[in-house]
């Protein structure tokens, strides 16, 4: 493997690298010698195959030295291929053009016998697990680039047949799963693969299986056989069954064929978004709602309210003393049933094991379900930042757009128009920028375009600002005259007012927008999605305040929680009403307008901007709701599902594939991040602020004894502390590790320098990829100089023949010159 | 279709099995539509695996229709010595490329043969704008301009052609493909359902669950 490297070695070292020394004879013999065999050789080649090897198929090989290197002939034929070398655009002889034709590296993207060869390689340092060697410990001629794949120039190098075989040989060696795995990740044909299969199948297994019905107990090796065999085949069914639960497997396989990866990014989103919902709900349901309904407390008087059908859309009624609210929840340990009677009734029974604590419960459920929530978002969303944005992946735009943009999902022929528009316009834009990053605008045309623009965002913060006042406004005069219990409609005003502010407000952008004009369509996504994450996330944080500012302060006799739980349940079922108005009117709508009315047979694109931002709004709510309504996250749930099929009906039949190049690349990390940074912070730090900062209504649900919900817990570690020496150390924890500021400072302290660690570690693994990569060009620059240096030994012994030539031919001329 | 005789016999449907990542299902799916494109008289199982189907027939299937690449697509996995026409086994390994469970690895390798317009073995300029042809479409009016064209490949090469020799080669076209987000992560837009034939979701609704769910790691 060593031995081509040699003639690659002599060469720079040559004096004649020092241009003008005189080379010595024999180095200079030495360098013909070695290329000249060569190239004698492949002549021969040429010569005895011919160029019609071009046409030959891989599979067929060659019996000659490298089989591949036939193959190459063809584009040596062509000749067109020039080296930019130093002196750019330096045409070389074919002899050149031959050997760097059958470089490793060009080889390796075309022949079956550089895939064998690599694939050998590859075996073998898996079966040797050897790591390489140090580069420095290894002389120059062994560099592992070279020696990666054999140099296949080396007249001594293996012949393919011979490496076919230690390839067939090393894959005997392997075990027969690894075999297979190797196999089918080979990028050759299926009759090669079969016929490497059959060639590597081990004796000894071909052996085991003639031995088997031999042996002494012929029938129960049989039969082992035959019970490994159906558990095997009843684990692939079983397999094959969970796949056939994925949900909406076909469906989205049918929204990615038509519309693009763009669209199916919102509703694969819509789909994390229900994991996260069913991830909520679970601890919920399993620790709080369903002990509470086994063990239900007592009704409380006049409740017994008939149900006329408006609670769906107030949340109020029938349903408010129920499992949904947080008033429905008792403040009492739930198994121990004369405990905590008040008036201290007769205990029938006592406890069997463990007390339950409903308030306790009840913290640490929804803290520990919120935990999860968070723990499952930042690690998506730290998975999805290092997919997208890979150490040393800032360059290469343009060769990722080219390389990367088909979207080989869309089969229909629309789309496939509409994908090359795509495509061309986002190349277009893509230079464009590029030049005009080089290029600068006149200071005038700039200056009008900052104006517009500040003015754009002026009129939209505006717009937002009118908004907020509007609800805050509304909310105030809700505050001033209270509803009755009798009409319950009327509290269906402020989530009214809310739900057409949202809906009316992105139009009124989207108009905006179309003033400002930006280069980039992303850009302006990135715009419109930022203004209307400011619209939704100021005006629930007006709601917030709302709720724990003022509402806690006017509903003191009744329970505020339960009052909270129902405004948002009110929100997220408004919400999916709007949701489906927007369908309706901006989709259905708008297509039957401009099909019927202005016979365009344009259809509305799908706005994937404004309908991810729907999908976070009601994720917020409900994260938000979760405290004062457990059940929440189920109607999201539900709601998800609902939108789910009716987005995508209405995609169906009135979409068309979205127009803008919207490529689905950081997309989803833009989501994830969207749902995280706002959107569940922002919750986060309202729970927080309720569960620790509010005190609880003194009339209801688990908390209705304490100064704040967090006083449970305070309570339970003091009672802890009574209770003995058994669990001192809880109280411990407790004592040291919460209330004491110290650790958290500790905690904090060390995740900074992790954080640290991590960041130095990236900004090293960065300077070894600019090394590397300046080793890479170096190689690059080493190759073109040898190249030359190649072309120009070639051409001084053509020049010298031609010259002995001439002499000679002037000799036989002129025998009396002597 | 075959009828009830032409089904792959046991040994060699579990060797493909082993062979592609195709899962039982889709090969059988595939055989199917592999023996519609035969004439009716050749379309028992021994025949249907020798027998040839051209380009043309191969190209005329719904889902390679709207492709730009679908005459590459076909010689590069077409192992006739005119490269002009696919045997049910080509046609399964070039399902087993496009289908969802195929390695990176193996998806860039074919990307680049495919890309590789002239079968050189490396990406050149050529082949660079050929490819941005097909990637804009054909038609004069939605090429890009020669000078817009000139542009691109420069960046292109700036970016992608590492040792700076001109020209892209399988290593070098790996390494950018490897930094694309999309490409590395599962619904990446190249290569990326089991289209371009959809097997899965075509005829049947029949699921098709991935053979192999839990692939061990296998570095080399």
């Amino acid at each position: 493997m060593a031995q081509p490297l040699n003639f690659v070695l002599n060469v720079p070292e040559t004096p004649e690298d020092h241009g003008s020394q005189e080379p010595s004879p024999y180095d200079e013999s030495e360098v013909h010698d070695s290329f000249h065999q060569l190239i004698q050789e492949q002549s021969q080649w040429v010569a005895e195959e011919g160029l019609e090897l071009q046409q030959r198929e891989p599979g067929a090989g060659g019996q000659e030295t490298s089989g591949h290197l036939d193959e190459s002939f063809c584009f040596v034929g062509s000749g067109q291929q020039a080296l930019p070398g130093p002196e750019d655009a330096l045409v070389h002889s074919t002899a050149t053009l031959r050997i760097l034709a059958s470089m490793p590296s060009r080889t390796i993207g075309r022949s079956r016998g550089a895939v064998i060869c690599q694939y050998y390689n590859r075996s073998v340092r898996l079966r040797r697990r050897v790591s390489r060697p140090e580069l420095k410990g290894v002389r120059r001629s062994a560099r592992p680039s070279l020696r990666l794949y054999d140099l296949e120039l080396d007249p001594a190098a293996l012949q393919e047949e011979e490496k076919r075989f230690l390839l067939v040989k090393e894959l005997q060696g392997l075990p027969a799963a690894q075999r297979d795995h190797m196999l089918r990740g080979m990028p050759l044909g299926l009759a090669e693969k079969r016929c490497l299969r059959e060639e590597s199948q081990t004796p000894t297994g071909k052996q085991r299986g003639r031995q088997g019905p031999r042996g002494l107990f012929p029938c129960c090796g049989r039969l082992r056989d035959a019970c490994v065999l159906a558990l095997h085949s009843l684990g692939l069914g079983l397999l094959a069954g969970l796949h056939a639960l994925r949900p909406w497997r076909y469906a989205l396989k049918q929204i990615g064929g038509q519309f693009g990866s763009s669209v199916l990014s919102y509703f694969l989103f819509l789909k994390t978004l229900l994991a996260f919902n069913a991830l909520l709900l679970l601890p919920l349901l399993a620790f709080i709602v369903g002990v509470q309904a086994a063990f239900p407390p007592p009704a409380p008087p006049g409740s017994a309210r008939s149900f006329t059908g408006l609670e769906l859309l107030t949340g109020g009624g029938r349903f408010t003393h129920t499992a949904m609210y947080y008033g429905y929840y008792a403040n009492s340990t739930l198994n121990q049933p004369c405990a905590p009677a008040p008036a201290g009734g007769r205990c029938s029974r006592e406890a069997a094991g463990l007390p339950y604590s409903m308030p306790l419960a009840y913290l640490f459920t929804v803290g520990l379900a919120f935990f999860i929530t968070c723990v499952t978002l930042v690690y998506s969303m730290s998975h999805s930042f290092g997919e997208s944005y890979r150490v040393g992946s800032t360059s290469g735009v343009h060769a990722v757009t080219v390389f990367c943009s088909w979207d080989h999902k869309v089969t229909q022929r629309r789309a496939s128009r509409l994908q090359h528009d795509n495509i061309r316009t986002h190349l277009k834009e893509l230079l464009a920028e590029w030049q005009r990053r080089r290029g600068s605008q006149s200071a005038c045309g700039r200056l009008r375009r900052v104006a517009v623009r500040g003015l754009v965002w002026l009129l939209s913060l505006g717009t937002t600002l009118g908004c907020t006042v509007a609800v805050y406004a509304f909310s105030e005069l809700m505050i001033k005259s209270p509803v009755s219990a009798e009409q319950e409609g009327a509290l269906l005003a402020l989530p009214v007012v809310v739900g057409l502010l949202n809906l009316g407000a992105p139009y009124l952008f989207r108009c905006l927008a179309a003033l400002e004009r930006h280069d980039s369509p992303v850009l302006e996504v990135y715009v419109a999605v930022c203004r209307n994450l400011i619209l939704k996330m100021v005006i629930l944080g007006i709601l917030c305040y709302h709720w724990l500012g003022r509402r806690v302060g006017t509903l003191k006799d009744q329970c505020w929680e339960n009052f909270v739980g129902q405004e948002l349940y009110r929100l997220v079922v408004l919400d999916f009403v709007f949701v489906l108005l927007d369908t309706l009117l901006g989709e259905l709508v708008w297509r039957l307008i401009s099909e019927k009315q202005l016979k365009r047979r344009e259809k509305p694109e799908f706005d994937i901007a404004g309908n991810v931002l729907e999908l976070i709004y009601g994720q917020t709510l409900t994260w938000l709701g979760v405290v004062f309504s457990p059940l929440l996250p189920a109607i999201q749930i539900v709601k998800l599902l609902l939108v789910f099929y009716v987005k995508k009906t209405s995609l169906m039949a009135n979409c068309q594939a979205p127009r803008r190049p919207w490529l689905a690349s950081h997309m989803s990390t833009v989501f994830i991040s969207l749902l995280c940074f706002p959107s569940f912070l922002g919750a986060a730090i309202f729970l927080c602020f309720a569960v620790w900062r509010v005190k609880p209504s003194s009339t209801c649900g688990p908390f209705r004894s304490l100064d704040s919900m967090y006083e449970a817990g305070k309570v339970w570690v003091r009672r802890l502390e009574e209770a003995g020496p058994r669990v001192s150390w809880l109280p411990w924890v407790h004592r040291y590790l919460v209330e004491n500021t110290f650790p958290v400072y500790l905690v904090s302290a060390l995740l900074l320098a992790v954080i640290y660690l991590h960041i130095q570690v990236v900004k090293g693994q960065r300077r070894v990829i600019c090394l590397l990569k300046e080793q890479i060009s170096n190689e690059g620059e080493d190759k073109v100089f040898l190249i030359n240096k190649l072309h120009s030994v070639y051409e001084r012994k053509e020049r010298s023949r031609a010259g002995r030539t001439q002499e000679a031919e002037r000799l036989t001329d002129d025998p009396d010159a002597w | 279709m075959g009828g009830s005789g032409s089904r792959l016999s046991k040994e060699l449907l579990a060797e493909y099995q082993d062979l592609t990542f195709l899962t039982k299902q889709e090969i059988l799916l595939a055989h199917r539509r592999f023996c519609e494109l035969l004439p009716p008289e050749h379309r028992s199982v021994e025949e249907s695996l020798q027998m040839r189907v051209s380009l043309e027939q191969i190209l005329s299937l719904p889902e390679l229709k709207a492709n730009p690449f679908k005459e590459r697509i076909c010689r590069v996995f077409s192992t006739s010595p005119a490269r002009d026409s696919l045997s049910f086994e080509d046609f399964l390994d070039l399902l087993s490329v496009f289908s969802d469970t195929a390695t990176p690895d193996i998806k860039s390798h074919y990307a680049f043969r495919i890309f590789d317009f002239d079968d050189d073995g490396t990406l050149n300029r050529e082949d660079l704008s050929h490819l941005v042809n097909c990637l804009t479409g054909q038609g004069e009016d939605t090429r890009l301009s020669a000078s817009e064209m000139k542009q691109l490949i420069d960046n292109i090469l700036e970016e992608s052609d590492i040792d700076r020799d001109g020209t892209i080669n399988l290593s070098e076209f790996q390494h950018v493909i490897s930094r694309s987000p999309d490409f590395a992560r599962k619904p990446d837009p190249l290569f990326s359902c089991s289209a371009p034939l959809r097997l899965s979701c075509d005829r049947s609704h029949s699921v098709c669950p991935s053979k192999h769910p839990v692939r061990e790691p296998f570095h080399c």
